[in-house]
């Protein structure tokens, strides 16, 4: 378990301090994957080198399984490091290393012999299904290649935390695709705990069980995606997860319609169609009809956009059903 | 075609003597100013403010001497330590004595060629080491200097080539080599076709020093292929 309690960074800089976290507390579960969402300069990146103290955090605590890193002797900390495995945007990967031996490369650290190394890495490459690639340097490799050397990499000492840094933001959608069914993979397999920081709210829809949503370097919103991702409740998880909703109430305009069901259609999502075909958006308001035999009796009331011509499109296509309807004042 | 100076100093194997000079002393220059200067540049690229162990006054420190020993011209700053070599060997003449002085002369242009190989090491591959739990010395050894090792391989061939350049003023103060025989056999006694033997025999050197230099480089690095 990790449990970030009341962490604040600040950063000097030229031009005064720079607070880039703000109070942050997070328990993330073991075995769960966790997301961190915002906008780039939110603070998440900070936030997830504080948990392996990458960045040490100016007030608060990091605890992993209770331990307290910030209180780690740092010959300790190193060690404590080699638990929690962590991958990047950037892959960085050691250029001057083949795939194998970057995945070497953590346990020569931990004092592995050659041999123990080179085995223990061919095992991960072929966890992260690119063994056949053992010999070839990054410059060799694809991105998402690289990745998974990187994967490889960082679950060569067998952690229990991943921490996953923008893993899929340099990645194309088919690549990041399989690099979140893989994580997806390790995570049931392997039961490793995963930290996904991202800037895509389709990878926290994929793969993440619970979500924060970070903005300032504040956590404004937290809880299962299933939660948040339904029913945001912070301005910046509105923004993040219904950007598309917020373009349609730009669109939809002031003028209300009613229509009205009087069996004309049988079976038919008249609405759906209409918008469909009209390519308007428009909202529903209000709709009280019932089915009787098939066909709909009641009225729908719509708010129309504010484009007069969509406006005559959505008519004429309700005439040609044969619809009735009527504005509503 | 040639005056008799030429033919009499080919006779005694004076030009094949200039060589074997002039490339032991660049090559032992080069080799203890690595020693001296490779560490040092570890030192300026690590202390620095963004590096693996910042020690910001220490750096600032470094620096300054290291701007120091550079900002004076080889000539002179040759002369200034030639009290240095008489305190280590005794003397003050001879190629001994001109190594000596070259070593010092050139470590700190050695430090700053390797720091600045050191800065091209991806900032992201470091925190990756950090990340992994690799102490700040295996950093040094297993990431520093190998991710480095192509830029250092060039840095080094750059180095030898100035040290040569060095070397060959070593001649004027007693030190020996194709400098040397340029400046007492051809321009002191106005033998213009020995100073262009030594000029072409001295082009040929860093030709060569440059192209093994460099398929070194090309051969080591792997990130193009």
């Amino acid at each position: 378990m990790i449990e970030i309690r009341n962490v604040s960074k600040t950063f000097k800089t030229e031009h005064g301090d720079f607070t880039a976290l703000k109070n942050v507390s997070l328990t993330i579960n073991d075995g769960e994957i966790f997301g961190i969402i915002g906008l780039s300069g939110a603070g998440k990146s900070t936030l997830v080198r504080c948990i392996n103290l990458l960045e040490r955090p100016t007030e608060g605590d990091v605890l992993l399984d209770g331990v307290s890193l910030v209180a780690l002797p740092r010959k300790e900390l190193l060690k404590t490091r080699r638990s929690i495995g962590m991958i990047f945007q950037g892959f960085n990967l050691l250029a001057q290393r083949t795939a194998l031996k970057n995945v070497c490369y953590p346990l020569e650290i931990a004092g592995y012999s050659r041999a123990d190394a080179e085995s223990r890495a061919r095992e991960l490459l072929e966890l992260v299904k690119i063994a056949d690639k053992a010999g070839s340097y990054p410059s060799q490799l694809s991105g998402g290649q690289k990745q998974r050397v990187a994967i490889a990499r960082a679950l060569a000492t067998n952690p229990k935390v991943l921490l996953c840094d923008e893993a899929t933001s340099a990645l194309d959608p088919n690549t990041t695709q399989s690099i979140l069914e893989l994580l997806k993979d390790i995570n049931q397999k392997l039961g490793v705990t995963i930290v996904v920081i991202t800037h895509e709210m389709r990878v926290i829809d994929q793969i993440c069980d619970r979500v924060a949503v970070i903005e300032d370097g504040i956590i404004v919103e937290e809880g299962p995606v299933s939660r948040v991702f339904t029913n945001p409740q912070s301005n910046m998880g509105r923004e993040l997860i219904l950007s598309g909703v917020r373009h349609i109430e730009r669109v939809v305009g002031e003028k209300k319609l009613r229509v009205i069901f009087n069996g004309e259609s049988t079976y038919e999502p008249v609405i759906s169609n209409m918008i469909l075909e009209t390519q308007t958006c428009v909202g529903i308001l209000y709709a009280d009809l019932r089915a009787r035999d098939g066909k709909d009796y009641g009225y729908t009331v719509i708010q129309l956009p504010d484009d007069e011509r969509a406006v005559e499109k959505i008519y004429a296509y309700l005439d040609g059903r044969g619809m009735k309807y009527a504005e509503e004042v | 075609m040639f005056s008799d100076m030429f033919y009499k100093l080919l006779e005694n194997h004076i030009f094949l003597i200039g060589i074997w000079e002039t490339l032991y002393m660049t090559l032992i220059s080069t080799a203890f100013a690595y020693l001296l200067g490779l560490p040092l540049g570890i030192l300026l690229n690590v202390t620095d403010r963004g590096g693996i162990y910042p020690m910001p006054a220490f750096n600032s420190v470094l620096g300054a001497v290291v701007n120091a020993f550079r900002s004076v011209p080889f000539i002179i700053l040759m002369v200034a330590l030639l009290p240095v070599s008489n305190l280590i060997l005794g003397t003050s003449l001879g190629n001994a004595a001109m190594i000596v002085t070259l070593i010092i002369a050139a470590a700190p242009y050695v430090a700053r060629m390797a720091e600045s190989s050191f800065k091209e090491v991806d900032a992201g591959v470091i925190e990756a080491a950090q990340a992994m739990g690799t102490p700040t010395f295996k950093i040094i050894t297993k990431v520093l200097l190998p991710e480095a090792k192509p830029a250092l391989i060039v840095g080094a061939v750059i180095s030898t080539v100035t040290i040569l350049g060095y070397s060959a003023m070593a001649g004027t103060i007693g030190g020996g080599g194709l400098g040397q025989i340029a400046i007492s056999y051809g321009y002191q006694r106005y033998n213009d076709d020995i100073i262009w033997v030594c000029v072409a025999l001295t082009i040929i050197i860093v030709q060569v020093l440059q192209e093994i230099g460099m398929t070194l480089a090309r051969r080591t690095d792997k990130r193009i292929r």
